[in-house]
């Protein structure tokens, strides 16, 4: 709503009181505009000081990008310290991969429930259960992921670590779970009607609608939404904490003990790791690595959303 | 085609539509399920745990003498930090771009998107800029200050853009009858447009308030302690949360502590709920005066 103030413009000449006035309205609204721009030195602060200190790490002559990249074996505090972050990229892609896997069908189904079967009174009910599960502090879910999901899982494959990467990626999923919801629902709502109808009217079956129009209409905005509960996954911190472990390895095995990126920062902030040392600045180099990642994800997002905006208008 | 062939595909058809629908039931049972599992073993494990003495105590070698005293304190002193930091900051962002900014310029738009892109960055992302900037460079150290200004920024695109979305639901009528009465633009901010936006302002403010009270992660890199055996004395003492609390409490062995954390949980919980009624309480009011 930007309304200009012309007409003081036009009376300011004439009096030096008023023209007093216009400069203290104008150096408000300067202030107001710093505000609005801090935004943009937050950012710029993220990426300097994770830049500075990841090349600070680079520059260690024990430290090659070779070596970071493309090894598989990450032991920062030992005394022999290996930092090949491939472990830790696997451990956060297991997660990732296998809570998207299990969110996805469930949130869509139950967006498909929201927007499709269900009557005003099942809404009023379900939306706000979402909003709280939403709600939920990510450390809870840590909580019910350790002493629920692990003792639950353990009754039927007696394998199971204590901490382990299926527990993680089942409360992770309960975590995005709201989100794939929310977002795929308001995806369906964008779908006009008329197109449902019109096949509804030559005889398709309620399934075939959802198939083959509110699916494929809606597809920008189910992706959006994916890559959305991806990148949240992938920056999920207490939760995978707590219930997938501390143990980076090359595993696929979900049975076992796991560290994903996040984790590793929990752990070094928690140890007693000498500021200024390499295997201090991992972390640094490690966050620019999470950073990177989603930033990335969410651009992609972003994009996929405006596309479904173009296309429901 | 014969008849029967017609009846075995529109009865085949039929099939797929019933075990659609099914699968789509299945699923919203499990989500009401899933919270009900929640909140019924949470409170099985903690509930026995709340007493006095839980609120009263600080940090204890003992499960059964411990308490969440030190949590709340810690709470409390960061997030009135967060919020005196983040608000007026906030508000003052989100009226510069719905009322001032021109919309077609580049700058507005890099704002924009900026504040879209940090609101979903990761929490921990938040606190290793906070360990560097609030910890390191102003020298703040591992201090209730830094914490708080650490979760002042991880708040502050949240509450831009909560801020935003009630300004715009403002009717345009509204600024144009106070800017056609002869008041400045500023006045016309700061007596109709932002009185008028104030319920959904603070219900926004509550929300962001209720993510930051649930944060651990970032606390962590900022530098909270697991063990803390007396009230703050000051914005530079050393800090704990709730959060952490439980955090520490599910890691450690002893299955008592994990009754403690479960406890802490209920108290976490019970608070965001207060917290989210009151925002829906203040929303309800605001829509029915309007």
């Amino acid at each position: 709503m930007a309304i200009k103030a012309n007409s003081i413009q036009a009376v300011g000449r004439f009096s030096p009181r008023l023209n007093l006035f216009r400069r203290f309205e104008s150096s408000i609204k300067f202030a107001f505009f710093i505000c609005a721009f801090l935004s943009v030195f937050i950012t710029l602060g993220i990426t300097f000081v994770l830049l500075k200190e990841t090349i600070a790490f680079f520059q260690r002559p024990e430290i090659t990008l070779r070596e970071f990249f493309f090894t598989t074996d990450w032991s920062p505090t030992f005394d022999n310290p290996k930092f090949g972050i491939l472990p830790l990229v696997n451990g956060t892609l297991i997660i990732t991969i296998g809570s998207l896997f299990i969110a996805t069908p469930i949130g869509l189904l139950t967006a498909v429930f929201l927007s499709q079967y269900a009557s005003t009174k099942a809404r009023n009910i379900i939306k706000p259960v979402l909003e709280l599960l939403a709600g939920i502090p990510t450390v809870v879910y840590g909580y019910l992921g350790l002493f629920y999901v692990t003792p639950g899982l353990q009754v039927f494959f007696p394998s199971v670590e204590v901490f382990n990467a299926a527990s993680g990626c089942i409360v992770v999923a309960i975590m995005v779970l709201p989100l794939i919801t929310t977002l795929c629902d308001d995806a369906f709502s964008a779908v006009p009607r008329t197109m449902a109808e019109g096949a509804l009217a030559v005889g398709s079956t309620k399934f075939e609608v959802i198939k083959n129009i509110l699916f494929r209409a809606a597809l920008s905005g189910i992706a959006a939404s994916i890559i959305l509960a991806m990148s949240r996954a992938i920056g999920e911190t207490m939760a995978v904490t707590l219930a997938a472990g501390q143990s980076p390895k090359m595993t696929l095995n979900p049975a076992e003990s796991i560290q994903t990126m996040t984790a590793y920062i929990v752990q070094i902030s928690k140890g007693d790791t000498p500021v200024g040392s390499t295997s201090y600045l991992t972390l640094y180099a490690v966050g620019f690595v999470l950073f990177a990642i989603t930033m990335t994800l969410n651009i992609i997002a972003k994009r996929l959303v405006q596309k479904f905006r173009i296309l429901s208008v | 085609m014969n008849v029967s062939k017609l009846q075995k595909i529109s009865s085949k058809r039929k099939v797929a539509d019933f075990v659609f629908k099914a699968l789509c039931y299945i699923s919203v049972v499990l989500v009401l399920f899933i919270l009900v599992a929640l909140l019924v073993g949470i409170s099985k494990d903690g509930l026995p745990r709340l007493n006095q003495q839980f609120f009263e105590g600080y940090s204890s070698r003992k499960p059964e003498s411990s308490g969440i005293r030190a949590g709340i304190l810690g709470t409390l002193w960061v997030i009135s930090i967060t919020v005196i930091a983040s608000f007026p900051i906030g508000v003052a962002a989100a009226i510069y771009l719905e009322e001032f900014a021109d919309r077609r310029s580049k700058l507005y738009s890099i704002i924009q998107l900026n504040i879209a892109n940090l609101a979903a960055v990761p929490s921990i992302v938040f606190g290793i800029l906070g360990l560097s900037l609030f910890v390191g460079i102003l020298g703040l150290g591992r201090s209730i200050l830094a914490a708080g200004l650490t979760m002042a920024l991880l708040i502050l695109p949240l509450i831009i853009i909560v801020s935003q979305e009630a300004l715009r639901a403002i009717p345009t009528g509204i600024r144009e009858t106070s800017l056609a009465l002869g008041a400045t633009p500023l006045q016309t901010v700061f007596k109709q447009t932002l009185p008028n936006a104030f319920p959904g302002i603070i219900t926004g403010l509550i929300l962001s308030m209720s993510r930051a009270i649930g944060e651990t992660a970032p606390l962590i890199v900022v530098g909270a302690v697991a063990v803390v055996f007396r009230p703050p004395d000051g914005l530079r003492d050393k800090f704990t949360v709730l959060p952490i609390q439980i955090f520490e409490w599910s890691s450690r062995p002893q299955k008592e502590f994990h009754e403690n954390a479960a406890a802490a949980i209920l108290v976490l919980l019970a608070t965001l709920i207060i917290l989210n009624s009151i925002a829906i309480v203040i929303r309800a009011r605001a829509q029915k005066k309007v």
